[in-house]
């Protein structure tokens, strides 16, 4: 099922190991080539083939436990991978970890910067310990004040910052070397919309400097935003990968939920809204919910809405949404995107 | 927006001089942001010495009504004791750090960096000895107010100081593996099994008025050779007992810290390098 579904869907066949290595050869930022990695029962990653060119912004798709951060883990030296390949600016993680850290930013799930020390000297500190010098950490620290909008709050202590603020400077750490690559694991979660527009907005400056970045989410609309390159993981395994506007394709855009008010119509709505749309809906009959994807949003929501009324279908709620991780599982594996798993 | 600063990382060094400095630099730049919390944050210290200050108190209270074996003021016994005690308190406040450090995240942003594998060891090596330099101050003050003195003159005294900070240097490289395999939890539970092993010494009472196979294990626990050395240095009562780890205080007062060492030392490097939660 899986393998079909990535011939069905790759642009190009996931290149096997030997291919990898000559593509890092040829310049590609990262190449993770078999890459597998257990812990203990839990098979946290599951021969992962993935190459990412200089220059790309990556996003690593997926649930809680698919295998994203142990993916990070592995490609920022942190762990070592059971088998496989993973080349960082074509240097081997393994063999030369100190090679990959000079080249490498990372910021995790959780912000690591001091609560007591202010923001310039988070980035002093942290500079300094890159061993670039006091006077070059210094300059550094204060062009990425400037650069993620932290210039007026530099000579306060980070406890007094706001989410949204540690965030960023969490990100500008990252970002001190002006890396070739950049790890992001989950760059957003836990902030406000307003400051995960702000995250938005600083990554997509990283990147324009030349930094190919990795980041992962569990948010469809994040790595729409941000990637160019889009990789789905599921269990441990590469499960799709293209680009967003091939993932939307695949997975029809735009959805219009209805639910229903009385029951039993479920079925029999569902097959009148697929002649409508011409696709064919998700129906979750617990919650008496369908969900039809949508080409063009005004002309569809028109002719549902007309065929609900014609045919007098008890409706409690229509809306119009984004498609989110779970339908890009529905449409690539045939099931949702099954979250809350051990291995992280 | 533009950045113009061009940054080049230099590789580690591979000449073990050049590493050595690259590693120091490393322990000074971790261990100087650790003191800036005591600066920023006075509380700390209040924290850290309202139990030692508490029992100097109390030594002044009760101590007259204790009785030293070998004879002398129970409060001239006592406070040697006192200062061990509070050095091996020291590796809760080690592991504390160390653990809250790998549960936020910064121990592993630490390890994405090229920095020296000592690095952040020796950076709590360097906030955890001028803190325990602090301590032994306002300790060392709060005793000469209660009537302890020394009697050997300066230099043996600062030679006793010194013990005691080698002791609390070793025990920083235990603390770090410690913080390093426990959650931040269990290390708040620390006092636990650590406030016993502190009393299983010859810090609060002479080993040789405890039952015999007690007083043999308080004789050999390492707190109290660095105890009974300062005693011996201070000029305090107290330095009795014909068993060979009584004899030998001073050299176990060296001999201890330095097996410590060689166990943790080690341990908690590899533990950094393979650190996984």
């Amino acid at each position: 099922m899986t393998e079909n579904v990535i011939d069905r869907w790759s642009p190009a066949p996931d290149p096997a190991a030997g291919e990898a290595v000559t593509a890092a050869r040829d310049g590609a930022a990262i190449v993770m080539a078999g890459l597998s990695k257990r812990y203990g029962d839990v098979t946290a990653l599951d021969g992962v083939d993935l190459v990412v060119p200089p220059g790309a912004v990556c996003g690593l798709l997926g649930p809680n436990g698919a295998g994203k951060t142990t993916a990070v883990r592995i490609l920022s030296t942190l762990t070592r991978p059971d088998s496989g390949t993973a080349l960082v600016g074509g240097i081997d993680v393994t063999r030369d970890p100190d090679e990959v850290r000079r080249r490498i930013g990372v910021t995790g799930q959780r912000t690591t910067v001091d609560d007591i020390l202010t923001g310039r000297e988070n980035l002093e500190t942290w500079g300094r310990l890159y061993h670039i010098g006091v006077r070059t950490a210094r300059r550094r620290a204060d062009e990425l004040l400037e650069q993620f909008g932290l210039a007026d709050a530099a000579t306060r202590m980070v406890r007094q910052y706001s989410g949204g603020m540690r965030r960023r400077l969490d990100l500008a750490v990252g970002f001190l070397l002006r890396p070739q690559v950049l790890f992001l694991d989950e760059p957003t979660t836990a902030l406000d919309p307003h400051s995960r527009n702000e995250v938005w907005q600083v990554v997509a400056s990283m990147a324009a400097q030349g930094t190919t970045v990795l980041l992962t989410t569990q948010y469809l609309e994040e790595a729409d935003r941000l990637a160019s390159q889009i990789a789905v993981l599921d269990h441990g395994r590469m499960i799709a990968q293209g680009t967003p506007d091939e993932l939307k394709s695949r997975i029809g855009g735009h959805r219009i939920d209805v639910v229903l008010g009385g029951d039993g119509a479920v079925a029999r709505t569902a097959r009148g809204l697929a002649r409508v749309v011409g696709a064919e809906p998700e129906v979750d009959a617990a919650a008496s919910r369908i969900s039809v994807p949508v080409r063009d949003q005004v002309t569809t929501l028109h002719d549902v809405m007309r065929w609900l009324h014609d045919n007098e279908v008890e409706v409690e709620d229509v809306a119009v949404r984004r498609p989110t991780l779970d339908d890009v599982f529905l449409s690539v594996t045939g099931h949702g995107a099954d979250v809350g798993r051990a291995a992280a | 927006m533009t950045a113009t600063t061009m940054i080049t990382v230099p590789p580690r060094p591979t000449n073990p001089l050049d590493r050595l400095r690259w590693a120091l630099t490393d322990g000074w730049v971790v261990g100087r942001t650790n003191l800036f919390h005591w600066r920023r944050n006075p509380g700390l210290i209040t924290q850290c010495l309202m139990y030692p200050v508490m029992t100097v108190v109390f030594g002044f209270v009760f101590g007259s009504a204790m009785v030293v074996a070998g004879g002398g003021s129970y409060r001239e016994f006592l406070m040697p004791g006192l200062f061990g005690q509070t050095m091996m308190f020291g590796i809760i406040t080690t592991m504390m750090v160390t653990s809250s450090a790998t549960a936020k995240g910064m121990t592993d942003r630490f390890r994405t960096m090229p920095m020296a594998q000592t690095g952040v060891a020796l950076g709590r090596c360097v906030a955890d000895l001028v803190t325990s330099v602090f301590e032994l101050i306002i300790l060392v003050v709060c005793a000469l107010l209660v009537g302890w003195r020394f009697h050997h003159g300066l230099g043996p005294a600062l030679g006793a100081l010194g013990l005691l900070l080698l002791f609390r240097f070793a025990l920083v490289w235990a603390g770090i593996f410690f913080g390093l395999i426990l959650p931040v939890e269990a290390v708040g539970a620390g006092y636990v099994p650590l406030l016993p092993l502190t009393m299983l010494a010859n810090t609060f009472v002479s080993p040789t008025q405890m039952p015999p196979w007690l007083g043999a294990i308080a004789e050999w626990n390492p707190v109290s050779a660095t105890v009974a050395a300062c005693r011996e240095l201070f000029g305090n009562p107290g330095v009795v007992g014909d068993s060979w780890a009584a004899q030998h205080a001073m050299l176990l007062a060296f001999a201890w810290p330095a097996v410590i060492m060689l166990v943790f030392v080690p341990l908690s490097i590899r533990r950094y390098r393979n650190l996984e939660r």
